[in-house]
């Protein structure tokens, strides 16, 4: 069947990938023509060069987006691993051992499907229910019982030292759960005489963790990072809905896709908003590239 | 490179993509696809030819009689009724050939973007709303079509008199961009701060008229448990800052609101700015609760039409938008922003009224004559009864609403507007230079809640306006 390969070969790629330079690869350099125009999103644009470039060094806003990212990549990917990894290895391993097999904790499969249950909201849905929690009078979640005991309310997103923390947060509480089943997954694939070996030597749960456990899930935890610190350049969606005044107050909560959709669709500044997407661009692959390259490591075999 | 309407620069999309190919930053195959992509246009829009009658008495502007027209309607507090029974009727009977295609959104950019993008834009349209177009760079690139023939045509009812002259003084202003008229603003507002009439007379509190009495009626409002004074932090700051720009022109005058919209150095360190700013900050810092940073517009309307706000900034669509939420009997009235003290340039009783809701007629639609046309229709008495009658707000025609009973806070509204006479006064700013309202909301809220004083306030948005004067990209307007 030799001579029909090419025929069969390019008829099956060339629709998908046509599709995917016309959709997805065009767009994407289309965005590196614009940024250097100063279109308004009407008529034709004009060419300024590097200008937008120029002007996004001076724009504090900018900056200020850039320093939230540079939070959110560090904060969000630990704290979110750091939960669900401590819930994954309480649901899988955490609890007794039943004939040489460890257990997770009383009532795991209950608590996976509870750690899971943020996953299924669609994240505007998440923001919405996060203005009701966050809410700065006594029609809040948290802050009608506070002002029930007579306390004051915690203005979650006024205070601008704050404001993102509380963003934060929602975003580590939508996430956990999906890392939760990541990691068990994982977990699961670690042999149990391993455990039984380590423990049968006297180890501890939490030598357990840290000996076993952890090395053997470096892949995983891996992949994880890079996901978690790739939504730490998005977080769109939650600052647009929940933040007051889109990614206030005065800027504390702003991060890089809200000014380019201030940018662009507020100020009809489409040239610099996509001069913005493209500083955007590079910092992601930047980071994708530095994540992959600083955990390599040999990866244990069992 | 400046761009100004009067000498728009558009570069061809080919050299456009020559140029970037050459930069080498995409791959010649590339280019061919992109030819197809967002920002192809206008030079392939203007082949199309303009429809165009015959001009006569009845049809002065010249508008195809047998042309279809396209409206396009904001469906927002004034929903869309009063163009599909009032405004388009009336055309089909002064056309009856003509076809009317209507169409109306909510989200007026999203739509509308691609098509005035690829040429082919709608020739009647209502741009409000949050998702407005900005008109400064509709007007910079060219795409609306001048209104000067339109305020000089013979009025419907009336052929002796020409359209500019039925309409309340200002409003062919408040649509001009460097003194050429392309918008039409179309309903007339005034801004002041409002309160509930009930709540007023059953504690025998009375509007307040300087500044004395205001800071003592807002102890006397809040020792009965009521928070005095309020806006949303969250997406309305600009109610705020119109109050504290509309007390900066009482106090030095309606040159100060000049000099801000012309972008003149140190328009917002004026010294009538910053007393204003003081005054407000005060207020803020005794009167308002804090949690209505966090809180939309509507929600804080609702703590009012709940007796748990006294006093709340806004302009005169705010008892028709609240008409759902508000209790009977509850009777909006309208208090001006009160004077801070006897040196004050202008009187107590001075408003800031303008022409809002803003129509216009694209350059590059097909049929522009007949949306010009549509336009003295909706500016004929019979448009501007019919719109008052639908969504129970005043227009710009002064002979719409005559005899018309409105509703008790647009009838305070409308007795504040006269009472104030010649000391009427606008600003036009937010409209030119989106980038400086957002920096004016931002710093009121930073004010208003204690984080800064009067001094960083001009400071900070008058670093915003020099940087704005000075960047070539964005259109220019004076006044």
């Amino acid at each position: 069947m030799r001579h029909g390969k090419y025929p069969f070969v390019i008829g099956f790629l060339f629709a998908p990938v046509t599709l995917y330079v016309v959709f997805v690869i065009a767009p994407y350099a289309q965005a590196f023509q614009i940024s250097m125009t100063n279109w308004r999103g009407l008529s034709a644009p004009q060419w300024v060069g590097f200008d937008n470039y120029r002007r996004l060094l001076d724009d504090g806003r900018f900056w200020q987006a850039v320093q939230h990212h540079g939070v959110l990549l560090l904060a969000l990917p630990l704290i979110t691993i750091a939960i669900a990894l401590f819930f994954a290895f309480l649901l899988n391993v955490g609890g007794r051992s039943v004939g040489g097999q460890r257990q997770g904790v009383r009532g795991a499969a209950f608590y996976r499907v509870v750690f899971f249950f943020p996953q299924v909201l669609a994240v505007a849905i998440i923001a919405v229910l996060f203005q009701m929690v966050y809410r700065p009078n006594e029609s809040g979640l948290i802050n009608g019982v506070l002002m029930k005991f007579g306390l004051d309310p915690v203005l979650f997103l006024i205070r601008p030292n704050l404001a993102l923390w509380s963003i934060i947060a929602v975003l580590v509480w939508q996430a956990v759960g999906f890392y939760v089943v990541l990691f068990s997954a994982g977990m699961s694939a670690i042999p149990g005489e391993i455990y039984e070996a380590a423990e049968m030597d006297g180890a501890s749960k939490v030598m357990l963790f840290f000996r076993v456990t952890l090395p053997l899930l470096w892949d995983t935890l891996q992949v994880a990072w890079v996901y978690l610190g790739i939504a730490a350049f998005d977080a769109f969606a939650i600052v647009a809905v929940l933040s007051v005044d889109g990614g206030g107050p005065d800027g504390a909560t702003t991060v890089l896709a809200m000014e380019i959709y201030r940018n662009a669709f507020v100020y009809s500044k489409y040239g610099y908003a996509s001069a913005m997407g493209v500083a955007l661009f590079f910092l992601t692959l930047t980071f994708a590239a530095l994540t992959l390259r600083l955990t390599k490591r040999e990866s244990v075999e069992y | 490179m400046s761009n100004t309407p009067e000498n728009p620069t558009p570069l061809s999309r080919r050299s456009l993509l020559g140029r970037t190919a050459a930069a080498g930053l995409l791959a010649t195959p590339v280019v061919g696809l992109l030819g197809a992509c967002a920002t192809s246009g206008s030079d392939e829009g203007d082949n199309t030819k303009a429809e165009e009658g015959t001009k006569s008495a009845t049809n002065p502007l010249g508008a195809a009689e047998d042309a279809p027209l396209e409206v396009v309607i904001f469906n927002g507090g004034y929903g869309e009724k009063y163009a599909t029974d009032v405004h388009e009727p009336l055309y089909k009977k002064a056309f009856p050939k003509a076809e009317i295609k209507h169409q109306s959104t909510q989200a007026v950019s999203t739509v509308l973007q691609p098509r005035f993008a690829s040429g082919n834009p709608p020739e009647f349209v209502n741009n409000s709303g949050e998702k407005l177009i900005d008109f400064g760079s509709l007007v910079a690139d060219g795409q609306l079509m001048d209104l000067t023939e339109l305020w000089d045509a013979p009025s419907v009812d009336d052929p002796s008199k020409k359209v500019r002259d039925t309409v309340v003084p200002g409003t062919v202003e408040a649509g001009s961009f460097n003194g050429k008229p392309y918008v039409l603003y179309y309903v007339s507002t005034v801004f002041g701060i409002w309160y509930s009439g009930k709540l007023f007379k059953e504690n025998g509190w009375a509007p307040a008229k300087d500044w004395s009495e205001f800071t003592a009626l807002l102890d006397k409002i809040k020792t009965k448990g009521i928070t005095p004074y309020g806006y949303a932090g969250a997406n309305a700051a600009y109610y705020q800052w119109n109050v504290i720009l509309t007390h900066a022109a009482k106090i030095g005058g309606t040159d100060v609101l000049k000099n801000i919209d012309n972008l003149e150095d140190g328009a917002w360190q004026q010294d009538a700015v910053k007393q204003a700013a003081e005054a407000w900050a005060e207020i803020g810092a005794k009167y308002v609760d804090k949690s209505f940073e966090g809180l939309k517009h509507t929600d804080v309307q609702l703590r009012q039409n709940q007796y748990k706000l006294a006093l709340y900034p806004s302009g005169d669509w705010l008892e028709g938008e609240q008409k759902k939420d508000t209790p009977a009997g509850f009777d909006y009235q309208l208090m001006p922003v009160p004077s801070l003290s006897g040196s004050d340039k202008l009187p107590g009783t001075a408003v800031r009224a303008t022409a809002g809701e803003g129509y216009f007629v694209s350059a590059k639609s097909k049929n522009p004559r007949g949306g010009l046309e549509y336009m003295r229709q909706m500016l004929s008495v019979a448009g501007a009864k019919g719109f008052t009658e639908v969504v129970k707000a005043p227009t710009v025609v002064t002979a719409g609403s005559a005899g018309f009973a409105f509703p008790p806070g647009v009838a305070s509204s409308q007795a504040a507007l006269a009472a104030a006479g010649k000391d009427v006064f606008n600003l036009y700013f937010d409209g030119w230079y989106k980038e400086l309202d957002t920096e004016a909301r931002t710093a009121t809220n930073e004010l208003m809640f204690g984080r800064i004083k009067a001094d960083a306030f001009v400071e900070r948005i008058q670093k915003r306006a020099d940087a704005i004067k000075k960047d070539s990209s964005v259109a220019k307007f004076t006044r």
